[in-house]
């Protein structure tokens, strides 16, 4: 089936997600789509999978105009995507999760399914039993399953969403030979979303590269990588505005540390952050950054390793009593986590101090919000809510909510979002607490920010973390192939 | 659509209209005068003076309950369990009229303090369940709300039957002097408005004016951030739940010794519930809970006498509470009339 993308667009509120992306898709072939977050590759194939409507833009099916309306009216025209998180019911058994789909039928004829679906899963070599349920399956088998699925509604073309993430190596390769399999044997078109450079470049035969919403690049892979990594992150002059700044004794040091959730390994972490060092962590959203800081903060507990503060051991301790001990901690989404909406900034600044009288002295609190939203210029008044305020100004209020002195503060996309007055603004008040002594460990899915702002950096990749580089060294280059998870 | 102020100030009136038009309604359909019904009503409230006490006797522990679920609701959390703390207050209370011969000064100080502590215990257990079981305090209050009705009957039927054998109706009349004293023989007892007059002072001192309602508040609104910036919501839960528990134990005991002069079977004759509607109804405006509460009390006192003098079954006064708080969740909020509207937040969320 030959595919169409024609000036496709879609904005959410004032962010473009996908500013006019054109592609052509042929079928018999297979397509790497690359980018780093937030660069429109999931928005775009969630229009083209039915699952959301475009602003503007056409789909064009075998040069007919199609519209969507949901994913199951998108797999009757021929388009099926296997999400990141398969889109089954995990109390179902495979045959029903299956058939659900499939049969309209009153009675069900599970004979015949039962033998059409193990035709199915042999002829790409999947191992799934059709009697087992869906939640003992692992990723693997379940993304297999949707695979069958779609093949079964009849797919023309298959969109696989970072499909290798959480899957064996075994797994993998069974994947890769139905993918191709299913592209050169029967002419699917197949498109593989990934950021991972070695299996775009393994895999594929054609790669498009998105960047801030927009088409960066088009390519013949294999390739040379660098072609891919500045096609992907750009290449901007990098200006120097780090201070200088002679660093003290280590603030944070860890060990060994390994976390583990159901759905990544962060394993054997050892790092050191110095006394006003910022250091940087870069890598994809959900490569382990952020379990890290959590980690640090105490919101999660490492299964192994240790944590320790100034030379104390504090892995045992409390979210609580890290915060009291000087450590704190700026999570990403500032409403969710950070901010109550409808509190407003004097009760904030009241909530964070860290000393309390049991009756609140009210004017004094609104005179002292004054002067904060004075030094901070956040444009608000003491009684307005925090949900009131614009986005760079709720990162202004969460910064004036941080006590002093601070040992250690971590920060997650200290800057998302931001115009480049409020980022220069925010680094400006981290680079005085950083001559405070406070040693800061931040992650940014901007890597011009994290090489500019920081004095080291480590890369995470998968759970992964890399050699760490000096930021005064290294390249944009450089960190895109350590994303990319080479060495 | 920005409202302005005074409208905002008077919205809560608007949900109380429709619903008295909307059972206005309904009674002519049924082919009753709603002025009629209306006039009965208020005269079974108002008509004399027992019948005004009836009124401000019923309202006093409504009234307790009420102030103490707003201690709940501003943490963000259900307490449905406040029915159960009621019951388990006026227990408690009880036991101290049964088993303590003594002068009235020691005795209702005494009996107060039980039912205090064994309601505020009551409700620090659902939040224990909740932080350490992960129990809901919605599921963990409704069967507490059970086991403390359980235990009325199987006290009233057992070990606290009176001489004469059980009854299932109730224990024996408590000694006088473990009585709350009574307004001029009605059922009312001054005192104990004093008590609510006074919890009420201090669950708005507490919510306005105290640290610690400001961290219930932000507690309530987002727990998650209220976390972050170092509340502890584990300790705030519990003690939430168990300062409503003792309001509502001390609304039990007032149930008990005036109101009634004994434990009967069903004490609390859903008062905690009733609680739940009425901080519904005032949601963040405090000072409209007493308010509130003494409408639920006059509609369902008036209500009561409704048969004798019209054809109209006393469950109008039903009808009309009911009736009220759906039309204020409906209407409630003037900000949110365009129903069905999906938020900015859910429309972000889905990207």
């Amino acid at each position: 089936m030959h595919v169409e993308l024609q000036d496709i667009q879609k904005s959410f509120g004032p962010v473009k997600a996908n500013a006019g992306i054109s592609l052509k898709f042929e079928s018999g072939k297979i397509y790497g789509l690359l980018g780093e977050n937030g660069a429109g590759k999931s928005t775009l194939m969630k229009i083209l999978s039915g699952y959301q409507l475009p602003d503007r833009g056409h789909i064009i099916l075998d040069s007919k105009p199609v519209k969507f309306a949901s994913p199951a009216n998108a797999l009757m025209q021929g388009v099926g995507m296997v999400y990141q998180d398969p889109l089954d019911l995990p109390p179902f058994r495979v045959i029903d999760n299956y058939l659900l789909a499939k049969d309209k039928k009153l009675i069900l004829d599970y004979r015949a399914v039962i033998k059409e679906m193990k035709t199915l899963l042999g002829r790409y070599n999947f191992d799934v039993d059709p009697d087992y349920l869906i939640e003992s399956l692992s990723l693997g088998q379940r993304q297999q399953l949707e695979l069958v699925r779609l093949l079964a509604g009849g797919a023309e073309m298959l969109i696989l969403d970072e499909p290798t993430t959480g899957i064996s190596a075994e797994q993998k390769d069974v994947l890769f030979e139905s993918i191709r399999r299913l592209a050169y044997d029967e002419g699917k078109t197949v498109i593989l979303v990934s950021h991972k450079l070695d299996e775009v470049q393994e895999l594929c035969e054609y790669a498009y590269v998105l960047r801030r919403g927009r088409l960066a690049g088009e390519i013949d892979v294999p390739c040379r990588t660098e072609n891919l990594v500045e096609m992907m992150f750009g290449q901007i002059p990098i200006r120097e505005v780090r201070t200088d700044q002679a660093l003290g004794e280590p603030v944070l040091e860890l060990r060994d540390l390994s976390i583990e959730t159901h759905s990544l390994m962060v394993q054997n972490i050892n790092l050191q952050v110095k006394a006003g060092e910022i250091f940087g962590l870069a890598g994809l959203e959900g490569s382990g950054q952020k379990l890290l800081l959590q980690a640090c903060a105490g919101l999660i507990h490492p299964n192994k390793g240790g944590i320790s503060l100034e030379g104390a051991d504090i892995t045992p301790w409390s979210f609580h009593r890290r915060q009291g001990a000087g450590i704190a901690y700026l999570a990403a989404g500032r409403l969710e986590e950070g901010l109550v909406a409808g509190l407003s900034i004097t009760e904030h600044i009241v909530l964070a101090q860290p000393k309390h009288d049991f009756m609140v002295d009210w004017r004094a609190a609104r005179e002292l919000t004054g002067e904060r939203i004075k030094t901070y210029q956040i444009v608000g008044r003491p009684d307005s809510t925090a949900d009131e305020l614009s986005g760079g100004n709720q990162q202004r209020l969460l910064f004036s909510l941080l006590n002093s002195p601070l040992k250690l503060l971590l920060l997650e996309h200290p800057t998302r979002g931001l115009d480049i007055r409020s980022t220069d603004w925010i680094w400006n008040l981290l680079n005085q607490r950083r001559q405070d002594g406070t040693a800061i460990l931040f992650m940014s899915a901007d890597l011009d920010e994290v090489i500019e702002r920081s004095d080291r950096i480590a890369v995470l990749s998968a759970g992964v973390m890399s050699r760490v580089v000096n930021a005064r060294e290294t390249t944009v280059d450089e960190l895109g192939r350590l994303i990319g998870g080479q060495a | 659509m920005k409202i302005k102020q005074p409208i905002r100030l008077i919205w809560p009136l608007a949900p109380i209209l429709g619903a008295l038009m909307f059972t206005s309604i309904l009674l002519i359909l049924f082919g009753a005068r709603p002025e009629e019904a209306a006039q009965s009503m208020w005269r079974g409230a108002f008509g004399d003076q027992s019948k005004t006490l009836s009124v401000l006797a019923f309202w006093v522990p409504l009234f307790l309950a009420s102030t103490g679920l707003l201690v709940t609701f501003t943490a963000g959390l259900w307490n449905i369990g406040v029915e159960g703390q009621i019951i388990v207050g006026a227990i408690a209370a009880s036991w101290v009229a049964l088993k303590f011969p003594g002068p009235t000064i020691l005795l209702i100080p005494l009996e107060i303090l039980a039912s205090m502590i064994a309601a505020g215990l009551l409700g620090g257990l659902i939040a224990l369940l909740k932080t350490r079981g992960g129990v809901h305090e919605i599921f963990g209050g409704l069967a507490l709300n059970n086991l403390a009705i359980i235990l009325t009957n199987y006290l009233i039927s057992g070990p606290w039957q009176p001489p004469e054998g059980g009854t299932f109706r109730g224990t024996q009349p408590f000694q006088i002097a473990a009585l709350l004293p009574r307004y001029a023989d009605s059922r009312f007892s001054p005192i104990s408005l004093i008590f609510a007059l006074i919890a009420f002072g201090l669950v708005v001192l507490a919510l306005r004016g105290t640290f610690w309602g400001l961290k219930l508040k932000a507690l309530g609104k987002n727990p998650r951030s209220a976390f972050l910036l170092g509340v502890s919501s584990e300790r705030e839960a519990i003690l939430a739940m168990m300062f409503c528990g003792a309001l509502a134990g001390l609304g039990g005991a007032v149930r008990v010794l005036s109101w009634f002069d004994s434990l009967r079977q069903s004490i609390s004759g859903g008062i905690g519930f009733l609680a739940l509607l009425v901080v519904m109804l005032a949601s963040t405006r405090m000072f409209w809970v007493p308010f509130i509460a003494f409408f639920f009390s006059a509609v369902l006192n008036g209500s009561i006498s409704l048969q004798l003098r019209t054809q109209l079954h006393s469950s109008l006064g039903g009808i009309l509470t009911g009736v009220l708080v759906l039309f204020m969740l409906l209407f409630g909020n003037p900000d949110v009339l365009g129903i069905g509207k999906r938020s900015k937040q859910e429309e972000t969320d889905e990207r």
